[in-house]
């Protein structure tokens, strides 16, 4: 790769893990307070907790990805997924 | 983009170790000083005197006279209650007899207005508490660890919460691109230049590494609220309402509340009662209360110790009328337990005297830790830059930066710190806003201190900024002796532990920033670093310019 693609492809990847990788995690730790078998709050208040822990595990994910390009369509990907899954099951609970 | 995936976790824990190696250190320094906020906040109040033991076998009069001040002083009450004179690990020192009451809340709102006196244990007169000078103390420095200063408290607990952030995924980071990290643990080289920054920085992060992790993670829990308010979001609803509804239906609620009245019950029965389960001397606090569809109770609470969950301590319901026994309030959830642990774990609270120096000793290698590891960061570039003569102009200059950053923060912060307590006790008591000045004292030195490391060439910057921390930390005993009545022979004599400890600790920290300033020095001064060729980072580290 060249200088400049290179310094492109690091900044894609970097943004794909920090935000791309934030939007991810809320996605993930919402869907888990949703289905966590505990009362509301101790759902949400669990999911947060553990949310910094996924949080480092998308980032670390987002950068060993074989590219940039495949780090985004990964993460918006999942992302998109766990908001439908967290959609239905909100639908379905009221 | 990298080659193998190890040497990709290394690239990322070189750069969220740069990014966030200065604000973490920051982070690190006063947060270290706060797991001895409250004797650094005793040394910072030389008017208040030492408290001494006092043990009172009969708890009838002390209790007697506590009572007829709470009727005078609160007759229409919400809740009042007795602290007994006893030794608080919380506080770390001895309490003596008080009082606290909470009027009965006006409508439509839950809490009353409160108050709280000290006593007389023999007289009953209401003691005036001392008026120390005003300063922030310890507490002061603790604060900064997450709100920083001269921030919006908003904006500065993102701040750390991003760097934070930074430094979890450099410690996971560095212990997958160091999967010999323990092997290498035990191949300490002294003297190698790079090769002994990188194994200083090994063997700080091993030792330290469930520390690192723990405090790093506990911390950004702790401020899910502010960090990863997504699921709260959700469920609650968005901003501070949707944070409120959480918060009153996670943390337990306040049942309404009616007004007490003077117990006709003698209450020291139930004080021996407990202190037969408990042990002699160890009921901390008894309080008055009657919840709407309850009896009026008497709630005896025992001394906080023993376990992580200090705030769990156990306690004894009793019919405020007939002295019965009654059900303890049911456990928390194990949620509500697990936060509280793994703040009590970050604070320390819990923590006993060497406990606390465990801390504090862990404390001070994560500072070492991040240090180390904006010097390697410097150390590996320097040489690579050297080798390749036609490096572009702005990687030079970003070298630059950094050293120079890496000066005014490793050197300079501590100078700062130095400040701040120069500034406890030099300052005019009389001083309008006093405790921030003290503040602003710090962050005068600190950027004296950058300016100093931007102007001296780089080896100078080192070596004198670092005798400077030397000698600021030296003197503080004597400025101590000179200003206030509680010079350290005093203190000694007195048997005053923390007066003295933080003495004596200001003495230690000297010695150490003149032993690393003596070593920096020799490493450092062009005549006898060229007499070692093998002193890559000698040459290496000194100035550029």
């Amino acid at each position: 790769m060249t200088g400049v693609s290179y310094r492109w492809s690091v900044a894609s990847r970097v943004a794909a893990a920090v935000f791309g990788g934030y939007g991810l995690t809320s996605a993930a730790t919402v869907l888990l307070s949703l289905i966590l078998p505990l009362s509301k709050a101790n759902a949400v208040a669990t999911a947060s907790m553990l949310s910094f822990a996924l949080y480092t595990l998308v980032i670390i994910w987002a950068f060993s990805a074989r590219s940039a390009t495949r780090a985004w369509v990964w993460i918006v990907g999942t992302t998109a997924m766990l908001g439908a899954l967290c959609y239905v099951i909100e639908r379905g609970a009221t | 983009m990298k080659e193998s995936f190890r040497q990709c976790m290394a690239w990322l824990h070189t750069w969220t170790g740069l990014i966030a190696g200065w604000v973490m250190f920051f982070v690190f320094v006063t947060g270290t000083a706060g797991y001895f906020q409250v004797e650094i906040g005793r040394w910072m109040r030389p008017e208040v005197p030492m408290r001494v033991a006092q043990v009172f076998a009969d708890k009838g009069p002390l209790v007697e006279v506590a009572l007829n001040r709470l009727e005078q002083v609160a007759p229409l009450a919400a809740s009042w209650s007795i602290t007994l004179p006893h030794y608080s690990i919380v506080s770390r020192d001895w309490q003596g007899l008080s009082i606290r009451w909470e009027e009965m809340p006006p409508a439509h709102s839950k809490r009353g207005a409160s108050g709280s006196e000290q006593l007389d244990p023999i007289t009953g007169a209401v003691i005036t508490p001392a008026r120390p000078r005003a300063t922030a103390g310890g507490f002061g420095l603790y604060l900064m660890h997450y709100q920083l200063r001269y921030l919006h408290t908003d904006v500065a607990i993102r701040i750390v919460g991003v760097c934070a952030m930074l430094m979890l995924l450099a410690i996971v980071t560095g212990v997958i691109t160091h999967k010999k990290i323990f092997k290498e643990f035990f191949t300490l080289r002294f003297g190698k230049g790079a090769r002994s920054w990188l194994d200083a920085h090994t063997v700080i992060a091993v030792l330290g590494l469930p520390f690192f992790l723990v405090i790093t993670y506990t911390g950004l829990s702790s401020s899910f609220l502010d960090l990863m308010p997504a699921a709260v979001n959700v469920s609650y609803g968005a901003g501070e309402p949707g944070r409120q509804a959480f918060l009153d239906e996670y943390l337990p609620r306040d049942m309404h509340r009616l007004a007490i009245a003077r117990p006709t019950l003698p209450l020291v029965p139930l004080i021996q009662q407990a202190e037969l389960e408990w042990g002699g001397g160890r009921v901390r606090m008894l309080s008055i209360e009657h919840l709407e569809e309850e009896r009026p109770q008497v709630i005896l609470h025992r001394v906080q110790g023993g376990n992580v969950d200090h705030d769990d301590a156990p306690h004894m319901r009793f019919d405020a009328s007939t002295g019965e026994r009654l059900a303890s309030s049911p456990p928390d959830h194990l949620t509500r337990k697990t936060e509280r642990v793994l703040m009590a774990l970050h604070e320390g609270r819990f923590a006993d005297t060497w406990t606390r120096w465990l801390y504090f000793v862990s404390g001070v290698l994560g500072c070492g830790l991040i240090g180390t590891g904006l010097v390697l960061w410097i150390v590996k570039r320097r040489r690579q830059h050297l080798a390749t003569s036609n490096a572009r102009v702005w990687e030079s200059v970003g070298l630059r930066l950094v050293e120079r950053l890496n000066v005014g923060t490793i050197a300079g912060l501590p100078l700062a710190i130095a400040a701040y307590f120069w500034a406890n006790r030099l300052l005019s008591v009389e001083l309008a806003n006093r405790a921030s000045r003290e503040f602003d004292a710090l962050f005068a030195v600190w950027l004296l201190a950058f300016c100093y490391a931007f102007l001296r060439p780089l080896h100078r910057a080192w070596i004198e900024l670092l005798w400077a921390v030397c000698v600021a930390f030296a003197l503080l005993p004597v400025i101590n002796a000179l200003t206030t009545s509680r010079h350290l022979a005093g203190s000694l004599a007195q048997g005053d532990w923390v007066m003295a400890g933080v003495d004596i600790t200001l003495w230690a920290l000297a010695l150490a920033f003149g032993l690393i300033a003596l070593k920096v020095q020799r490493r450092l001064t062009p005549g006898k670093a060229a007499a070692s060729g093998s002193r890559v980072s000698a040459d290496v580290e000194r100035n550029g310019a």
